[in-house]
């Protein structure tokens, strides 16, 4: 975890916010990012990640600790003098105005001539190709269209910095795509700085420039979103990004990045130990179900592989998705690509499986 | 349609259904069943409206113009008035007394008089009593013709003569034969078609008097003399030359020679007869006032509820010293919207916190702003008394503090001040509740939204949470508004003089004076108010614009 | 078409259940209305609990005599009267008889008649104002006041009221013409004999408002008989007027600083009438109930609860004392020699006829 830099455009430090005096909802965060980041709090729900968005917006106060926006501490600064833009869960368009009068309004009370500001709609409008809709009311507007007006309302006052709440969540899959897709865009065309909250992990993955997960309270991983998936630093990263198959054991040894796990069934596999130092120390192995091999021509010798009965074959199309029994457990997925000399396994197969010894990562239990 | 057993007729003729009636009469049939059956689910509730709600102000409309109390009471003499110059200034002719006699001695009989002496009197003072009295008199003022016709031959004492005369041959035979002890019915009177002829008034006015010993005294009519009333008819007929000569039936000895002496009776002019019971009977206003109320309909009560009176020349303005309606309206609809401002000065804060409070503490606090409901009206309104008088609490507060001093205590109660104060007190729930319960759905994220979107906190609530809560406020201000308009009880017992309602002279003509036609005048004058003041909010603020919550 | 059944009958039900109501006179009940409170319970104690103890019938009290004429009237309109006796004051009944919503009852037919064999009609006298009503009780308006709030003077004329330099303070008086009007014109140099003569001009209702208007914004005006005895309780008015009764309860009862003015108290009546419109039954119910409630005794018993006057001449010397309190009620009644040095009798005739029109110019000048 970074400390705030001096650089740092955004920065948490040390921030803790309990709303009933016995439970922290948030607890010691620290983070900070550069102008122009596009940066994601993912995380289950009830794991903090709105509180810090509100606590940013300064809608909620911290309880301890400072947030500093461009340097300067901002704990102090009532909301609506800090600048910053806010696209909402609900979109929070104003009813009883009309889309150009939602859109007028942040620059209304900024004092704005009246020809400026309507260029200024204008230009937002066309920025959401909703160029049209100036003179409906929000009421009239699909949920699409009122997300559109709602990004563009938050930026018409051209904020440095765009807060978003989980502001695809009411819409349908193709839909969020599609806007995913024009929001990380307007972002960077922009270069605003954005703070995105989302449950969902793809729109995560695929929007951010990094991504913070949070549970419990803490940032558990801040990191790109390859390397989220890829390098998950704990057990609850891993099994909350992606898909994951976990085996459990205890560690028999550890050399050159190298250890030795006894699965709890009798069985050893190699594994990268990530967060597990001690010989004995209990772990959980994450290997991403894409990263595993049964064609033994593709395993190299020394690996070591696991006896394994296929429970369950499924065509999906692009993969194929086999449910195993791997040692004593039988939820082990595994994925494999479509291709024309893939073999499709059947229900009551014996095979062996293997992987990579840094695919596997032994991580905390 | 690719449906075997379903033509493809869309091109030559209606879409027909499966059993070959057109699709549209088997769909509208359909429809009205369910329609029927939807009305019987409802009709309990529509019968229970149209009793309780539609009818009453329909009987309400139908009173204040209603008036056919003076025509049904008096028909002959608002009759003979019809011809009568009531812009001159000489009275009534003779006959229409003589009529008037008739009329009242059979409201007398009838026991009407007083009732018909009542409703004119809110018209014309003195009227009441000058009917009752007459209704006394009354029955004085023939006799002179019965004496002269009983003097003439002892014949005319007796009922059974004239049921004998009077009557029909057949039914004389069945009413003597009638035992009155015995359950079966009296034997309906029937004029004798030949005396009807002859003495037309007479019969006349003797089948009306069978017909009320008859059916309302339900006495034996063999057995009962006839009224005064009658032996004046009898003289009348007699001395307009009817040919009682060729009259061959029974007593028609006596008929002659009455018709002869008839002649030489000493006459009674019914005028002088009524001055002499009551000097009113002289005056032009009494006969005045009879011919205007002499139609069935009147717009007399929606005059008198406008500070107007319906006079001879047509529509008059009172005077000042009687003028009362008007200005009650005005203060009514003033107060009233007094009471509506405080309502919602005091209730939108509340509905505010209750609304942003968490539930368990905004459904305690719910209880607060209900608990004046589950105490009586009375109690609550006289508890004001002891508060707001000035040796009350609030004054004896306000003295100790110093901030008035003991010999110049705040008059709070007995004026406006004291029925602004109680009944926005009364009704500051009927604020809260709808405001409450919009506001319960205004999203804080409005809020938030539109203070990250640079507001300060007033222009986040005025631009952005108050325009949104306006339908409650609507909803409240209707309610509030409206039940304040029809209030009584409140304001007659903190309003003094001057905070009383136009409610609390309703009430009074309901309750106290009677004066009902009065009381559905200005009721409906009221509502006619409420009304127009709903077409016009729908104009201005648009109805659609009201919300109850939700 | 089963719901439609199921409706039918369940209107069917309701209907009948609503006539049952309707006519939910049982054999041996009666409905008697009257005004409630302190005056109820005299009437419970001195006739309808000896009545019912009498017959076996249950009388069921209503105290809706404040509104009895026009729930009368509504009843007779909706041809549903469930009142059997029903108490006013004489004005009322007066009103009610004019309506035709009283039954005229013969005194002397169908009253007790006096122990002394008196015919009632004797022993009431000019108490029988209408053929509908027979009196029970002659109760006084008069004036209480605040004996500590009268200095060393207190007053000893009504014309006290209007004097407020010598009792300076509030007046609780009647929000009506009937009464104040004429008081009014009594102080305003008018002649007792003369005073109705007087009012029934309108330069005489304009003096009577005149002299009002001299102490109108020195007035507390009620419309409850229990406003005053609150007022005056309180000290919220130096001297108010209402009901001797009510007066006698704050002065005995409650012992509050208050003491009787009865110079120029007004009397009237208080009694019963019976409704038309009563089956034979219920009619010969109610009059028996009359008969037992108004002979000598029954009256007399009455002011050992409340301090106010048989009506009957003959009642006068049976008297006794309260109940509770053990007092002679005699020197409390309005009727009282002592008391009634000078009086007036509620004009019925005058303000049947005046009250529509003064109470109108009344109404108007309040508003002004």
């Amino acid at each position: 975890m970074d400390n705030a830099s001096d650089e740092a455009f955004v920065a948490f430090e040390r921030v803790q916010k309990s709303y009933d005096g016995e439970n922290l909802v948030v607890k010691d965060l620290n983070l900070s990012l550069p102008k122009g980041e596009f940066l994601t709090m993912l995380g289950p729900s009830g794991s903090g990640k709105t509180t810090c968005l509100m606590m940013l917006a300064g809608f909620e106060t911290a309880t301890h600790g400072d947030i500093l926006l461009d340097g300067k501490s901002i704990n102090n600064i009532p909301p609506h003098k800090r600048g910053i833009g806010m696209v909402f869960q609900n979109y929070a368009l104003f009813p009883h105005m009309t889309v150009a009068e939602n859109l007028s309004f942040p620059l209304e009370v900024r004092g704005m001539g009246k020809s400026e500001r309507e260029e200024k709609v204008k230009r937002a409008l066309d920025m959401v190709q909703m160029g049209d809709f100036g003179g409906r009311r929000p009421a009239q507007l699909s949920g699409g269209q009122q997300q559109r007006i709602a990004l563009s309302r938050a930026l018409v006052f051209e904020p440095e910095l765009v807060l978003m709440d989980e502001p695809l969540g009411a819409l349908d899959k193709q839909l969020r795509e599609t806007l995913q897709f024009e929001i990380t865009n307007l972002a960077h065309e922009l270069g605003i700085t954005t703070v995105y909250v989302t449950h969902d992990q793809t729109e995560a993955l695929t929007m951010s420039d990094r991504v913070a997960v949070f549970d419990d309270g803490r940032i558990q991983q801040l990191a790109p979103p390859d390397k989220l998936y890829e390098e998950p630093e704990n057990s609850f990263v891993a099994q909350f990004i992606g898909e994951n198959n976990t085996l459990e054991g205890v560690i028999k040894e550890i050399n050159n990045d190298v250890a030795l796990v006894e699965l709890d069934g009798g069985a050893v596999i190699d594994a990268k130990p990530i967060n597990v130092t001690t010989v004995g120390e209990r772990t959980r192995v994450s290997i991403r179900p894409e990263r595993v091999e049964y064609n033994k021509d593709r395993l190299s010798a020394d690996a070591h592989t696991l006896k394994a009965e296929v429970l369950e074959f499924i065509y999906m199309g692009d993969i194929f998705r086999t449910r195993l029994r791997v040692a004593g457990k039988d939820d082990f997925v595994i994925k494999t690509r479509n291709a024309p000399d893939q073999t499709r396994l059947k229900p009551g197969e014996q095979i062996e499986i293997g992987w990579l010894p840094q695919d596997c990562r032994a991580l905390d239990a | 349609m690719t449906s075997s057993t379903a033509p493809d007729t869309a091109n030559d003729g209606p879409m027909l259904a499966a059993d070959g009636r057109t699709l549209k009469s088997s769909l509208n049939r359909a429809l009205r069943r369910s329609k029927l059956r939807a009305l019987m689910l409802i009709a309990p509730l529509l019968i229970f409206v149209l009793l309780t709600f539609i009818a009453p102000i329909a009987d309400m409309l139908f009173r204040s113009v209603e008036n056919q109390i003076v025509s049904d009471t008096l028909p002959r003499t608002t009759q003979a008035l019809a011809d009568w110059d009531a812009g001159g200034d000489a009275l009534p002719e003779d006959s229409t007394y003589r009529e008037l006699y008739r009329d009242i001695f059979l409201a007398k009989e009838r026991k009407l008089h007083t009732r018909l002496g009542s409703r004119l009197n809110y018209e014309l003072t003195g009227v009441s009593s000058l009917f009752r009295k007459s209704g006394r008199k009354v029955e004085d003022m023939g006799e002179v013709y019965q004496d002269q016709f009983e003097d003439l031959d002892g014949f005319w004492k007796q009922g059974e003569n004239w049921n004998a005369l009077m009557g029909d041959a057949d039914w004389l035979a069945a009413q003597n034969a009638w035992d009155d002890k015995s359950d079966t019915a009296q034997p309906q009177f029937v004029a004798s078609g030949a005396v009807s002829t002859l003495l037309p008034l007479t019969a006349e006015m003797f089948t009306l008097y069978a017909d009320f010993v008859q059916n309302e005294d339900e006495d034996n009519l063999a057995k009962e003399d006839p009224w005064a009333l009658i032996y004046s008819a009898l003289h009348q007929d007699l001395t307009s030359g009817a040919g009682v000569a060729s009259y061959a039936g029974p007593g028609a000895a006596e008929l002659q020679a009455a018709a002869a002496a008839a002649g030489d009776f000493e006459t009674v002019v019914f005028r002088e007869a009524f001055e002499d019971v009551d000097e009113d009977w002289g005056s032009l206003d009494v006969w005045q006032t009879l011919k205007v109320y002499s139609p069935n309909f009147t717009s007399g009560y929606f005059l008198n509820s406008i500070d107007m009176q319906k006079t001879i020349d047509g529509p008059e303005m009172r005077d000042d010293n009687e003028q009362i309606y008007l200005k009650l309206f005005m203060r009514t609809l003033f107060m009233s919207l007094v009471i509506t401002g405080s309502c919602i000065l005091l209730g939108y804060p509340v509905g505010y916190m209750l609304a942003n409070l968490p539930a368990k503490t905004a459904n305690l606090l719910m209880i607060l702003v209900l608990l004046p409901f589950w105490t009586s009206l009375l109690v609550r309104t006289s508890a004001w008394k002891v508060m707001l008088q000035q040796q009350g609490v609030v004054n004896d507060t306000l003295v100790w503090l110093g901030v008035v001093a003991d010999d110049s205590r705040l008059a709070l109660i007995n004026n406006q001040t004291g029925t602004i104060i109680a009944m926005t007190h009364i009704l500051l729930p009927f604020m809260i509740l709808p405001l409450y319960s919009v506001m319960k759905t205004i999203p804080p994220s409005y809020t938030r939204a539109a203070k990250s979107l640079g507001a300060t906190n007033w222009t986040a609530f005025w631009r952005v949470y108050f325009p949104q809560s306006v339908p409650g406020i609507g909803a409240g201000s209707i309610l509030v508004f409206i039940l304040s308009i029809g209030y009584y009880i409140t304001p007659e017992i903190v309003g003094g003089t001057t905070g009383t309602f136009i409610s609390n002279r309703i009430a009074y003509h309901i309750s106290s004076s009677l004066n009902w036609g009065l009381a559905a005048a200005l009721g409906a004058i009221l509502l006619a108010v409420v009304l127009g003041l709903y077409w016009a909010y729908d104009r201005i603020v648009g109805i659609d614009n009201v919300k109850l919550g939700g | 078409m089963k719901l439609a059944k199921t409706l039918m009958a369940s209107t069917a039900l309701t209907v009948a259940a609503g006539m049952v109501a309707a006519d939910g006179h049982m054999a041996n009940e009666m409905t008697i209305v009257s005004w409630g409170g302190a005056y109820s319970n005299s009437q419970q104690q001195a006739y309808h609990n000896p009545y019912m103890e009498k017959t076996g019938v249950t009388i069921i009290n209503d105290e809706s005599s404040a509104e009895a004429v026009a729930k009368l009237r509504a009843m007779n309109e909706a041809g549903n009267v469930t009142w059997d006796v029903v108490d006013v004051v004489a004005a009322d009944a007066i009103r009610l008889c004019d309506e035709g919503l009283a039954m005229e009852i013969d005194a002397d037919e169908q009253l007790a008649a006096a122990p002394d064999g008196t015919p009632a009609s004797e022993d009431f006298g000019d108490l029988l104002v209408s053929d509908c009503f027979i009196p029970q009780i002659v109760y006084s308006t008069t004036f209480g006041y605040r004996t500590d709030m009268v200095g060393d003077t207190p007053p000893t004329s009504v014309c006290a009221v209007f004097d407020t330099e010598a009792y300076p303070g509030k007046r609780a008086l009647e929000k009506r013409p009937i009464n104040n009007m004429e008081w009014a014109l009594l102080c305003d140099g008018v002649a007792k004999d003369d005073v109705y003569d007087v009012l029934e001009t309108e330069e005489g209702q304009q003096q009577a408002l005149d002299k009002l208007a001299t102490i109108k914004d020195d007035v507390i005006w009620w419309s409850a008989g229990a406003d005053t005895p609150q007022l005056l309780a309180d000290g919220e008015v130096v001297m108010g007027s209402t009901y001797n009764g009510r007066l006698f309860s704050v002065i005995e009862e409650q012992k509050q600083p208050v003491a009787m003015l009865w110079d120029a108290q007004v009397f009237d009546l208080d009694g019963w009438i019976i409704p038309t419109g009563l089956s034979d039954e219920r009619k010969a119910r109610a009059l028996d109930y009359i008969m037992f409630a108004t002979d000598t005794q029954r009256l007399a018993d009455q002011a050992k609860y409340i301090s106010y006057g048989p009506a009957r001449a003959s009642s006068a010397p049976l008297v006794g004392q309260h109940a509770d309190l053990g007092i002679d009620m005699a020197p409390h009644m309005p009727t009282d020699p002592e008391n009634a040095k000078n009086t007036f009798l509620y004009n019925y005739e005058f303000w049947a006829d005046y009250r529509d029109d003064i109470d109108a110019k009344f109404q108007a000048w309040l508003a002004q």
